[in-house]
């Protein structure tokens, strides 16, 4: 049985928006499948007494004073940008033509 | 502007057939100094792009650091709102692909919200008077605002069949608390006035904590509607559709009204409702289609892992809860009382929004009678004619107070108080600059006001016989006459005293 499906990449793709070839997902599928195995593992040993963690270090509040710092210049903002108007960044259509 | 028109079932007949299931999720921004996970400035109205750095533009590298305001905001919100606050909660990511979000993907809470499980008392007008209702609240928790996005070509201002898009990051990373409530059903033909009763009710209580301006105008509170219709006695749960962005109480109101007769011409004529996400047009009072509604795991939300946990300390939540400040049903209930008025007084001062100044004026020494005559009466009209709010007339409450204490020694008609108040707004300075600067006052003095009665008596000996012969009207004419002389500064009912007196009638 298969840590992922064919579909699940298929919809990972779509989501992630990358356009990819059937063989390329199929490959994909493949890797995923090694990698999602090999971190099954760590389930094997983590007993019930050791909890699920998302960080590496044991800190809670980790917290800024509400200062205000510096910004950008807009032009600093916009200078690594593809494309400007008026100040803001300039980025292509958005929705398809769907609606 | 136009838009496709949904057909739309009577109101009668929707509540004849259908049972409201109502959801909101009200998204208040903060008053903070800076963003939620940076120190950029969170000025509204700013050039676009110049309150961005790093962190809230995405570029690689820069890490977020929560700020400890915002934090506080949201147990004190959870706090008012009767919400049990975690002990322990994170943030989360939020991947999606939008423009307005230049990390794609938004920093937000999960399944560990910062507070949740509390409720909200609301009073909705009902035909019996007004009714408590008790609005369960499901969860509030932090996250980050989007950015700005204008777009460009198609139909004005529209996404739909825009060319491109400009993006303001300004607002992205500003910091969000978003109120959601557990369903509200039962309520029938309340469930417009119950929408806008509890987002009037949270964004007082946003006020009162002192946490964000609340601004709906502005984008400050935002209120997004979820509604669905069952059919009556059939007991499955419909479909909802999700409008967003409803921007100001009345429309809270007109959105599910909307939403609920355009569900049931629906549902009526055998159609489905999609679940998706609409637009409320303010302009045109109606919903439009916008994408359909991502199904949540296609969000695939997962810890952020650069951040820490937020714990807060048992002993500080209990610190702040003693300070909460007074909640703003109690203060409506101390200041009707205070102020001795009907329920039916104290709503038409609600809904003018005006509960705030007249306090104000009150505090400054005025009667609180003259104040809520005022604020009520002449301020109300302007505030109206010019389409602001009473709080940005651009008069204070002291200024109201004064003119009020002006009137009270006599120094001013009530003609007079309306010129000043038109001074002071027109920017001629204070109550007392305008009095100054126009020359307004009441002739106060009596010997001088007594010279120009004999000057009148003098002038009008025919009018002076009628009234030795007890035609007491015509007393008008000489007043008028005196109030012509003192180019209207004299106060009338004194020069009437004195020419009686004079005349010994």
């Amino acid at each position: 049985m298969p840590a992922i499906t064919p579909e699940e990449v298929a919809h990972l793709a779509v989501l992630a928006r990358l356009d990819l070839p059937a063989e390329h997902l199929a490959r994909l599928r493949a890797e995923l499948d090694i990698i999602l195995e090999s971190v099954a593992t760590v389930s094997e040993v983590a007993a019930d007494d050791i909890p699920p963690t998302s960080h590496p270090l044991p800190l809670t509040n980790v917290f800024r004073a509400d200062v205000v710092q510096p910004s950008l210049t807009a032009e600093q903002a916009l200078s690594a940008a593809p494309a400007t108007e008026s100040g803001r960044f300039r980025v292509p259509r958005i929705l398809d033509d769907e609606s | 502007m136009t838009h496709p028109t949904d057909p739309l079932m009577r109101w009668d007949d929707v509540l004849a057939g259908f049972d409201p299931v109502l959801g909101l999720e009200v998204h208040v921004e903060l008053g903070t100094q800076t963003k939620m996970f940076c120190g950029c400035r969170t000025e509204f109205g700013a050039a676009p792009n110049t309150q961005t750095c790093p962190t809230c533009l995405a570029l690689p590298g820069a890490l977020p650091v929560v700020n400890a305001v915002a934090v506080e905001s949201a147990v004190r919100l959870g706090l008012a709102l009767n919400c049990s606050i975690a002990s322990w909660c994170r943030f989360a990511r939020k991947n999606y692909f939008y423009p307005d979000m230049p990390k794609n993907y938004q920093v937000s809470q999960y399944d560990e919200p910062i507070a949740y499980g509390g409720w909200l008392d609301v009073e909705v007008p009902t035909p019996d008077g007004p009714r408590i209702h008790r609005i369960e609240i499901e969860r509030a928790h932090m996250e980050e605002d989007t950015g700005k996005s204008s777009h460009v070509g198609g139909e004005t201002g529209r996404i739909q069949g825009a060319e491109y898009s400009l993006v303001d990051y300004n607002r992205a990373g500003i910091p969000l608390i978003e109120v959601v409530t557990k369903p509200i059903e039962g309520i029938g033909a309340l469930a417009p006035e119950l929408a806008r009763a509890f987002v009037g009710e949270l964004r007082a209580l946003v006020v009162a904590l002192g946490i964000s301006d609340a601004h709906m105008h502005q984008g400050s509170l935002r209120c997004d509607v979820n509604l669905s219709l069952r059919r009556t006695r059939v007991d499955e749960l419909g479909t909802r559709s999700e409008t967003k962005n409803v921007n100001s109480l009345r429309s809270v109101a007109r959105a599910v009204r909307y939403e609920m007769q355009r569900q049931g011409a629906l549902l009526e004529a055998g159609g489905r409702v999609v679940q998706e996400t609409r637009h409320w047009h303010e302009d045109t009072g109606v919903t439009t289609s916008g994408r359909s509604k991502e199904q949540a795991e296609d969000y695939r939300y997962f810890p952020e892992p650069d951040l820490v946990p937020v714990a807060p300390d048992a002993a500080w939540v209990e610190e702040l809860r003693s300070a909460l400040p007074e909640m703003p049903a109690d203060r409506r209930r101390r200041l009707q009382a205070d102020w001795g008025v009907s329920d039916l007084e104290m709503t038409a001062v609600l809904n003018a929004d005006a509960l705030a100044v007249i306090e104000a004026t009150i505090a400054d020494g005025a009667d609180p009678a003259a104040a809520r005559k005022w604020w009520m009466g002449e301020l109300a009209r302007l505030a109206n004619e010019r389409d602001v709010e009473l709080g940005q007339l651009g008069i204070f409450p002291a200024d109201v107070a004064r003119v009020i204490a002006l009137v009270e020694a006599g120094t001013l008609t009530d003609t007079m108080a309306r010129a000043v108040v038109d001074g002071v707004l027109a920017g001629e300075g204070s109550p007392d600059d305008v009095v100054t600067g126009r020359g307004l006052q009441v002739v106060g003095d009596d010997v001088s006001l007594l010279a120009a009665i004999d000057e009148a008596v003098a002038a009008n000996p025919d009018v002076v016989e009628k009234i030795r012969a007890g035609k007491v009207t015509a007393a008008g004419v000489i007043v008028g006459a005196v109030m012509k002389a003192t180019r209207g500064q004299a106060d009338a009912a004194r020069v009437r005293e004195l020419l009686m007196a004079k005349l010994g009638v």
